[in-house]
């Protein structure tokens, strides 16, 4: 894989909910880069598109207009394309959602096992390494807990855990540390720096909280569904 | 890890209860499989328990369980001398209600002479008729115990012995008496018209008449041969015994097993409705963990798995009900439930059949579910 080429590459991405009257507009025209073992924050107020953006890069809403390319595939491109995208979503992307999304019926430490189990690990070894990355993210001992016992900062990092589980290359993170106090947010943070210093992982944060606004190597911001400032 | 399994342990005691519900359900569905069995399995207990080969009867008639016939009392010297009859035995057979130490009971009395055919194989407790007049050998299904007397058409009657599983085609006991005493009976049960011509000796046969003969063949006789022999004389037909059988299954109880076998294909058709609600709504409940399932990448393989094992769960958890359910409550019924495990395999497969089509609705709207609607609180 070509290592210069950024990880994520979108460009003049648009997308318009609805149709005829009721057609909302919520991106246009967004491009953008992301390089391996880059942070980049993506800010803006609510209602601009974040979340929007999110998704299509993880593959999981359908842009109206642009390209997008993940790690030198090209995922989006007019009337093309991938046809497997969940293929996409479990091998190469890491989520956390903006509502941590965990499923109800299975302990933390499953949670995080049943995403690497998805890709054909053994259980034994996937619940091996679910452990060490809720340690890791200091829930360890909650790991046998079912969701609906966890607290919502505890519930946010057995997700961050999920997303990290398969060692992906491109991490997309919509508000992760919105349930956490400003310590946890920092120490998630500062895993996800060391995530994208080991893994040559590209990163994609959403927030709105301004004492993590250093940890990331540069920010983006949105407003009204376009980019308005790049640093 | 199993997610089908996983989920149902999260919300068991909701699964419990949807299956106790499913299982009186199928367990509706498997008791008239049992009860449409019983009828043609009792249909059958009483020809097969007489040990006949050949029923002989009045001419034009398809007698003596599917119509009435009468013949004179010597026809069974006629067929005892006929070639390859080993022995004959005169039956009578008719409905009557007596008086038992439990109240009136109804039965399908039957009269034979004791030593030749037409008695009951096989005596459960006690002893067959033996010389003495006034006894009586009932069939369980008449819960008369050894010993009891029973008052019919005037006269007094002691229980001597118990037969199991005869019952005439209305559910009806099999009780025996001596032929003798059936005749008098016959005489005082009669209408009074009757028994005034009956008594002037004006019909043929006078008070010997009889309902049919029962014959038992030399092992290297041929039934059908022995048959066409009987017919060549105008006033007789003749029924082999494979003919009894099929008359018995196919014409005596025929309304019954189609109306029993109607009402199983309801009830089966009921159960594959309320199977396929219940797998759907099982799956709708699931609509924001599929979905999550679909955003954290899982193919479709895994979902169509999730909804499939749910639906075969909960059959195997319905079905096991339902078995526990019939075997505990069938001695209950007051006619044979005949459940062996031909039927009860054969429900199984009607049931997971049922599950699998029912859940082919709940796969599709699964496949249809988008992973954004896992998104937003
Ligand atoms: N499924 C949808 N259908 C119609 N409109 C939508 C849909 N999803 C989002 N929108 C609209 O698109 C715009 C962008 O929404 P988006 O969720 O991306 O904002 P956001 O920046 O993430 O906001 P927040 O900070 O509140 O999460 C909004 O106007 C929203 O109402
Ligand atoms: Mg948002």
């Amino acid at each position: 894989m070509e290592t210069d080429a950024p990880l994520v590459r979108v460009e003049g991405l648009g997308k318009t909910f609805g149709t005829g009257e009721a057609a909302v507009p919520a991106l246009a025209d967004v491009t953008l880069q992301v390089a391996a073992g880059e942070v980049v924050g993506l800010r803006g107020p609510s209602g601009s598109g974040k979340s929007t953006l999110l998704n299509i890069i993880a593959c999981i809403l359908e842009p109206s207009a642009g390209r997008l390319r993940l790690g030198g595939e090209t995922v989006w491109d007019g009337a093309y394309r991938v046809a497997d995208l969940r293929r996409l979503r479990r091998e190469r992307i890491g989520f956390i959602f903006q509502f941590h999304n965990l499923l109800p019926f299975l302990t933390a430490v499953d949670n995080v096992a049943l995403a690497m189990t998805l890709l054909g690990t053994e259980l034994a070894a996937a619940r091996a390494r679910a452990r060490a990355l809720l340690d890791y993210l200091q829930v360890g001992r909650r790991a046998e807990a079912m969701p609906a016992r966890l607290s919502g900062g505890e519930a946010q990092r057995v997700a961050i855990a999920r997303a990290l589980a398969n060692r992906p290359r491109v991490i997309l993170a919509d508000e992760p540390t919105a349930a956490l106090d400003s310590e946890r947010a920092r120490v998630v943070m500062d895993l996800l720096r060391q995530v994208a210093q080991d893994q040559q992982a590209a990163i994609l944060v959403v927030t709105h909280d301004e004492k993590i606004f250093d940890r990331f190597d540069r920010m983006i911001a949105l407003r009204d569904g376009r980019i308005e400032a790049a640093g | 890890m199993n997610l089908a399994f996983a989920d149902i342990r999260h919300r068991l005691g909701r699964f419990l209860m949807t299956c106790v519900g499913l299982g009186l359900l199928m367990a509706v569905a498997l008791s008239m499989v049992g009860i449409y069995q019983g009828v043609v399995a009792e249909a059958l207990a009483l020809t097969r328990s007489l040990r006949a080969d050949l029923w002989v009867v009045e001419s034009g008639t398809r007698g003596p369980f599917a119509e009435a016939s009468r013949i004179p009392g010597d026809v069974r010297e006629m067929i005892a001398r006929v070639p390859g009859v080993d022995a004959a035995g005169a039956i009578t057979l008719r409905t009557a209600e007596m008086r038992a130490p439990q109240g009136l009971l109804r039965a399908q009395v039957m009269g034979y002479e004791p030593g030749r055919p037409g008695g009951p194989a096989a005596i459960e407790s006690g002893r067959g008729l033996g010389g003495a007049r006034f006894e009586m050998v009932a069939d369980a299904r008449a819960r008369l115990p050894l010993g009891a007397m029973v008052t019919l058409g005037g006269d007094r009657y002691r229980v001597v012995g118990t037969t199991r599983g005869l019952v005439a085609s209305g559910g009806d006991p099999l009780v025996f008496i001596q032929l003798r005493d059936s005749q008098e009976l016959q005489f005082k049960l009669a209408p009074p018209a009757a028994r005034r011509a009956l008594a002037a000796g004006s019909s043929a046969g006078g008070t010997d008449t009889i309902n049919a003969v029962v014959a038992q063949l030399s092992p290297a006789a041929d039934p059908d041969a022995v048959a066409e022999t009987v017919r060549r004389w105008k006033h007789l037909a003749a029924l082999t015994d494979a003919e009894q059988g099929e008359l018995l299954t196919r014409s005596v109880v025929n309304r019954a097993r189609v109306q029993l076998g109607m009402f199983t294909v309801v009830l089966l058709f009921v159960s594959a409705v309320i199977i396929t609600l219940i797998i759907y709504t099982m799956t709708m409940d699931k609509l924001r963990e599929i979905a999550t399932l679909k955003l954290i990448g899982a193919p479709d393989r895994t979902i169509v798995g999730l909804v499939l094992q749910q639906a075969m769960l909960l059959g195997v958890a319905g079905y096991a009900a339902a078995i526990a359910i019939v075997f505990m409550t069938r001695g209950l019924f007051p006619r044979t439930v005949a459940l062996g495990p031909a039927e009860v395999a054969m429900m199984a497969g009607v049931i997971g059949g049922i599950c699998i089509l029912g859940s082919l609705a709940s796969i599709r709207a699964a496949l249809r579910i988008e992973p954004q609607q896992a998104l937003g609180g």
